[in-house]
């Protein structure tokens, strides 16, 4: 049992991503990590989320009837989510105007809604809150890495804090648009994919 | 009662929205009031952001004591006296942005005028006179209009000559990151200081945001500022919009009414 439950917990990480191997959640991956302020809130967001849905839905999983699982899902999801904006709006104004309409789009990020579906409502509460922290905990891994990225070379800061001075302040880092544009992602995701496939080769899909 | 069955189904349904309903009420009432003061003090903070007042270590609600607001009849020009704006709606509780959607309280602007792409503005719209030492020193005036994927909302600070500015700030906006979204570039809205807005004699608003930068050697250079690279679209909406609230169909009556009243002041 111990065994099983650290497998969960500690699987998403690397060897069962959700965004490098599943490929899922790219959306917001690619809207909010232009700076590490605003990925670093929608990880904290998308864990109480995913170990909220999970919990939820493996608590009452012996109950859901199979005929409307996914809009039982869909509607404890979606109540979180309004949760964690209300709250955001309420403590943390800024970010959350920053984020604006993606707080909300968590309703849609296919890792909840697959990790309630896959995992949440055949496992106990337990195993299913774990499964929760782990992905979401995988998630937010490679949100910090892009948005690391993507803050340091698109605005020459971290966290809003200067370390590479740019040109347009009279420095001499001329930052790169690019990286403040979405498709910037798609590049850093997939060099991150491509490394961690050449560390564990046995990720690549084999076949046509 | 069978898990699958159909009073089963009905059952769960019903107890799971009655549930997260509660949940999700519960929430938005228990923070709807630290919410409203966040929004307000947001607003509060662009003002002073606009008008050159606003320091991080001063708390927002003491720095906005030098601060007057005031409700203006964009038709007449005229300040509303007492606490009621047409006997109905209260004035320290007025939402103009609101306002500006409800057919009572707004008018429809015709298509030609329409250069901040909004349709409808609101009927009344706050002022806020900015004091120094006693005496008016800025005027700041709310602005809106559409850039490419949102309709910002900001402030534009006039200097008591009613011809120059002081100062731009955008309090809500959803452009791009780093393309649009520099409109809140501290250094892009330095160069709105001291713009004039209007040619002279005419008086219209003559603000212009180019492509490119500003050519020092222009005739124009006073009412010119830099564009913002990869983002032609937000930056002719900030144009606009700031021509369309200064203009006749905005603010003009009222900035009018304010130089009329001053010329018999001085007169006098």
């Amino acid at each position: 049992m111990a065994s099983k439950a650290k497998e969960v917990l500690l699987n998403p990480l690397v060897n069962d991503n959700p965004i490098t191997l599943q490929v899922l959640g790219i959306c917001s991956a690619l809207a909010v990590t232009t700076q590490l302020n605003t990925s670093f809130v929608m990880c904290l967001a998308v864990i109480f989320v995913l170990i909220g849905s999970n919990a939820s839905v493996s608590l009452i999983r012996r109950f859901i009837p199979s005929s409307i699982r996914i809009i039982v899902q869909m509607t404890i999801i979606a109540s979180l989510v309004i949760v964690v904006d209300q709250f955001l709006q309420a403590f943390a104004f800024d970010i959350s105007k920053q984020m604006s309409v993606f707080v909300a789009l968590i309703i849609t990020n296919c890792i909840v809604m697959g990790r309630a579906e896959a995992f949440a409502m055949k496992n106990p509460v337990g195993l299913s809150v774990l499964d929760g922290i782990g992905n979401a905990l995988g998630y937010s891994l490679i949100l910090i890495i892009v948005g690391f990225f993507r803050e340091l070379f698109g605005t020459g800061k971290l966290f809003g804090i200067e370390i590479l001075k740019t040109t347009t302040d009279g420095g001499w880092y001329v930052a790169n648009g690019l990286m403040l544009l979405p498709p910037s992602a798609f590049f850093i995701i997939g060099l991150l994919i491509w490394a961690i496939r050449s560390w564990k080769p046995e990720q690549v899909e084999q076949g046509a | 009662m069978q898990r699958d069955s159909v009073l089963g189904t009905f059952t769960v349904a019903l107890v799971l929205c009655v549930a997260c309903s509660l949940l999700v009420s519960g929430a938005a009432v228990g923070l709807k009031s630290i919410q409203t003061e966040n929004r307000l003090l947001d607003k509060k903070k662009n003002v002073l952001l606009a008008a050159g007042l606003y320091d991080p270590s001063t708390p927002v609600e003491k720095a906005f004591g030098a601060v007057e607001a005031r409700v203006v009849n964009l038709e007449t020009g005229e300040y509303v006296d007492g606490d009621k704006i047409e006997n109905t709606l209260d004035v320290t509780t007025y939402d103009q942005v609101k306002a500006a959607k409800d057919p009572k309280w707004s008018v429809a602007i015709p298509g030609g005028e329409d250069l901040g792409g909004i349709k409808r503005r609101e009927r009344y719209s706050f002022v806020y006179l900015v004091k120094k030492d006693g005496a008016l020193d800025q005027i700041v005036v709310p602005i809106n209009g559409k850039g490419l994927w949102s309709t910002l909302y900001g402030f534009l600070a006039l200097h008591k000559d009613l011809q120059t500015i002081r100062g731009i700030t955008f309090y809500e906006h959803k452009e791009t990151p780093g393309l649009g979204g520099e409109v809140d570039n501290p250094k892009w809205k330095a160069q709105w200081v001291g713009k004039r807005l209007f040619d002279e004699p005419a008086g219209k608003p003559v603000i212009q945001v180019l492509k490119g930068s500003v050519d020092p050697t222009s005739p124009n250079i006073d009412h010119q500022v830099d564009g913002l690279a990869g983002a032609t679209i937000t930056a002719r909406g900030v144009e606009n919009l700031v021509r369309y609230w200064l203009g006749d169909g905005g603010f003009g009556n009222y900035l009018e009414k304010r130089l009329q009243k001053r010329k018999a002041s001085d007169g006098q």
